[in-house]
């Protein structure tokens, strides 16, 4: 017999698109990609924001998402894009969905597309800007920083679902300065700015390389936060995805809270 | 061990200790808490802290409805506030103990050693050996007689509670039945004894409890056992070894569901957990007398949600959740009195958004197959379950579940005519009485739903699926007498039968058969009809290192025989003593003293009525058959119709 089809008109059409800055914090860096992902669709009928969805069967809110910081890593700079059946002022819907969302997954900015910069959202992306926090010597960690940075090409393995992949953690970083803490003065700060490459080079991957080159360990696991992603500048800066602006010669994190 | 370290008691927060730890171990984010709807109290804002167990991973656990409506009842009242703790993953364990870190709740993080109650819910009795590391990972002494007044009560309850007896060493307390109303009338006594500084100590906090005639504390009973002749082995008597402490200890039955509309605010799992979906429960109790089922006897009677009242918690649920599938719980959904017009004003309320609505179906008639229209009006047809149980018509009289073979190709003939491409057919195997043959005819049953499935529809391209489970007896129910089946024999009838199934290449290969291995079955028959002679062997194999049984990757059916041969010869009983025996009508089971309401001797004579393939009528439309616990236990049926509808909705719904 044939196959069932469903009854009705066909799905809204997109009327608007809404770019998003969120942030995971605290616990909830702990969340997977998958786990954020279901939250967030959930807050979405939750908030009632009025989404487009895609036909058949089981329709999905159009949802786009670019660049997920891994499981255990904290953001400041993560993205998404969603498509609305009807329009609405963007600072409305983060702010209904925040209101939904479980504390630590928090909205930070929402853009009409059409007032981002040209381009689809992952073209904007093309570096991290990365904060590693370590219980270990500063002194140390400049010795072994400057040692990875001396590498043309350091090889790390990672551990996949699929077994061993093997990728170049050095040739990504555009730069790479360490620091001591502010409260502690013994304990290590790393900030890294990589660029945006497949398969992304995440912290542990230059963690894996500083153990590579430089023989470094770290006495505990060190704890990492995404500070931005977005289009890099020539002097080596992060720039901010959705605004559309000249990269200035700052690195800062964009935070509209 | 580390029982008198201060951290295992202390209620600060942990997770600065476990963050670092979290890092290390996969999915940590079910060990965060957090989630949407999680409940958090100030420590000192009330004087009796209960810490609630699902003793598996979260994923299992957090669903659980028990545990999530008494976490929002206990959280409601103004003296306590509820904590809940899951069991820990081996990596986790791991490095919990290289770190010392003790076992923790999810929501404040804080050691469950803290708390004035470990509330531990059992839906199955695998998870006992994961009680025993969160008691020994929480500091907590696991034998209930070395505890002191420092540590929490451990309070077993849910299902297995109804014989809680291979546990008997381990908790301190057992509660029988619905928790409610119970949680509360314990913490008022524990309450009131603190506020009276404790007098007695944790000894008179128990009698207090097990006074209430609700409580059921096994250090107050002691057990004798036959020590020669023909009985050897068995249990002589079970009597309360002092005053203030009942002959027997009853179930609790919440009366008035609609009086309790929980879980209002269901938790929201951040993990991926086993059902994504919100639960609402239609109704409690099931008399339609499956004499297998230990859940439609020890829930007796039946008790109805009023339509009004679960189209509220379906609403308020929806709005407190996101959740997008909503499930309508029961023993046996398609029973409610009102549930045509339930299922169609649902969907009717619902058709214009996203939210899609499932029954959990069993019943093998033509209604079930409206509602399941009904609930998939707009949506995909995939697949339908029908449960018949027993492979023959005569095992299907033995087990009380009667459907005719018949009427099964009937009904699924036209679920494959109303667009429906699969049918899953349930079954068990093992049963009273069973032969080679009754559970060949599970074969002839699905090569004919195939054969009047591709006659209903004109397609080859239709497909069948049989689950079978192995058989375990369990206390309370007709079939508590009988033997188990042999693993031996289990298995080797599933071979016959899928040696069968596949017999007719051009059937067999639209038929997938899903089943479990014999030996798993035999252990949890050792833990269901078990004695306190049990709760050695429990330990044994927690000692030799056996965590979450309910998982086939960490369940060992070696470690469980090694530890019985080890533990049972010395009281002249063995494995098979409890599990393949068959009981006879006058000798003491380990449970007589915990009433369920059924009446012993009814259950004997429904278990003679299923040797002789007599049936058994459902009391909702047939005269009261004396079961035994409407008298026993002061209740009274409650079904409709009530002939009332939905109320129309006060806002809008989700979808704009």
């Amino acid at each position: 017999m044939a196959r069932r089809q469903p009854e009705g008109p066909p799905p809204a059409p997109i009327v608007q698109r809404i770019r998003v800055q969120y942030a995971k914090r605290g616990r909830m860096r702990f969340s997977s990609h998958r786990d954020f992902a279901r939250a967030f669709e959930r807050s979405l009928r939750r908030a009632a924001v009025p989404m487009a969805y895609s036909a058949g069967f089981h329709p999905h809110p159009k949802i786009s998402y670019v660049g997920a910081a891994p499981t255990g890593v904290g953001s400041e700079a993560e993205y998404l894009e969603i498509a609305l059946a009807e329009r609405c002022e963007p600072a409305d819907v983060i702010a209904a969905i925040d209101a939904v969302l479980p504390d630590g997954l928090d909205m930070v900015l929402a853009v009409d597309v059409l007032d981002a910069p040209p381009g689809s959202l992952p073209d904007q992306i093309q570096a991290s800007h990365w904060r590693l926090e370590l219980a270990d010597d500063p002194a140390v960690l400049v010795e072994a920083v400057a040692e990875l940075m001396r590498h043309e090409s350091v090889m790390v393995d990672r551990l996949t679902k699929d077994g061993k992949r093997s990728i170049d953690a050095r040739a990504a970083i555009v730069t790479g300065i360490v620091s001591a803490g502010t409260e502690d003065q013994s304990r290590a700060i790393i900030e890294l700015v990589v660029r945006q490459a497949t398969p992304a080079v995440r912290p542990d991957d230059v963690l894996a390389a500083l153990t590579s080159v430089a023989g470094f360990a770290p006495s505990q696991p060190p704890r990492a936060t995404r500070l931005a992603q977005g289009p890099l500048s020539e002097n080596g800066a992060v720039g901010d995805p959705l605004r559309i602006t000249t990269v200035k010669d700052t690195g800062t994190p964009v935070s509209t809270r | 061990m580390s029982a008198n370290k201060p951290e295992y008691q202390s209620p600060e927060s942990l997770f600065d200790r476990l963050d670092p730890l979290l890092t290390q171990v996969s999915k940590p984010i079910q060990y965060v808490g957090g989630e949407l709807n999680a409940r958090s109290k100030d420590w000192d804002s009330v004087p009796v802290h209960w810490a609630l167990m699902y003793p598996d991973a979260y994923e299992v656990g957090l669903p659980n409805q028990g545990v999530q409506i008494l976490y929002e009842v206990l959280n409601e009242r103004s003296d306590a506030l509820a904590e809940r703790t899951y069991a820990v993953w081996p990596d986790l364990e791991k490095l919990l103990r290289e770190h010392g870190v003790p076992q923790f709740t999810v929501d404040g993080h804080r050691a469950v050693g803290a708390f004035d109650v470990l509330g531990v819910s059992f839906a199955t009795e695998l998870g006992y050996t994961n009680m025993l590391t969160a008691l020994d990972l929480a500091g907590i002494p696991m034998h209930a007689a070395d505890r002191g007044d420092e540590h929490p009560i451990v309070l077993g309850g849910g299902h297995a509670a109804f014989n809680p007896e291979p546990i008997s060493d381990f908790i301190d307390a057992a509660v029988l039945g619905d928790g409610e109303q119970i949680v509360g009338a314990i913490t008022e006594v524990i309450a009131a004894h603190k506020a009276a500084g404790s007098p007695g100590g944790r000894d008179e906090l128990l009698v207090r409890l097990a006074e209430t005639g609700g409580v059921y504390v096994p250090r107050f009973y002691d057990v004798s056992y036959v020590l020669d002749g023909p009985s050897a082995g068995q249990l002589a008597s079970v009597r309360p070894n002092r005053d203030r402490v009942p002959e027997r200890v009853s179930k609790h039955t919440v009366m008035d569901l609609d009086e309790w509309p929980y879980p209002k605010t269901p938790l929201v799992p951040m993990a991926e957990s086993v059902h994504e979906r919100m639960s609402v429960e239609i109704f409690r109790g099931c008399t339609r007398g499956c004499r297998f089922c230990q859940a439609g006897m020890i829930t007796r009677p039946v008790r109805e949600r009023s339509i009004e009242g679960i189209g509220k918690m379906v609403e308020s649920g929806l709005a407190a959740t996101g959740f997008e599938e909503v499930g309508l719980l029961s023993l046996s959904s398609a029973d409610h009195s009102e549930i045509g017009p339930l299922a169609k004003q649902l969907a009717d309320r619902y058709e214009e958004s996203r939210v899609s609505l499932s029954l959990p179906s069993t019943r093998v008639d033509a209604f079930n197959i409206d509602l399941a229209n009904e609930f998939s009006r707009n949506g995909r047809r995939s697949g339908l379950t029908f449960a018949p149980e027993g492979g023959s018509e005569r095992l299907r009289r033995v087990i009380n579940k009667m459907v005719s073979h018949e009427d099964l190709i009937s009904t699924v003939t036209a679920a494959y005519s109303q667009g429906w491409r699969q049918v899953k057919l349930y079954f068990m195997c093992g049963l009273p009485t069973e032969t080679d043959e009754d559970v060949l005819e599970i074969a002839t049953m699905a090569q004919d739903v195939i054969r009047a499935g591709r006659t209903a529809t004109g397609s080859r391209d239709i497909k069948a699926t049989v689950s079978i489970g192995g058989f375990v007896p369990k206390p309370h129910t007709p079939f508590q007498w009988a033997a188990q089946a042999a693993p031996e024999v289990v298995d080797s009838r599933l071979k016959k039968l899928r040696d069968a199934i596949n017999s007719d290449r051009s059937l067999g290969r639209n038929i997938g058969m899903r089943y479990h291995d014999g030996q798993p079955s035999l252990i949890e028959g050792l833990l269901s009809r078990g004695d306190r002679r049990v709760g050695a062997v429990i330990e044994r194999v927690w000692r030799s290192g056996g965590r979450f049984d309910g998982w086939s990757e960490h369940f060992s059916y070696q470690r469980w025989l090694d530890a019985a041969d080890a533990v049972l010869p010395a009281h002249g009983v063995d494995i098979g003593f409890f599990t393949t025996r068959e009981r006879d009508a006058d000798e003491v089971l380990p449970w007589d003293h915990l009433d369920s309401g059924l009446d012993k001797q009814w259950l004997w004579d429904d278990w003679q009525d299923a040797l002789t393939g007599y049936e058994q009528d459902d009391c909702r439309w047939t005269p009261c058959f004396d079961c035994g616990v409407c008298p026993t236990m002061g209740t009274d049926i409650q079904v409709g119709p009530t002939g009332r509808s939905l109320l129309p909705l006060a806002a809008a719904t989700p979808k704009r």
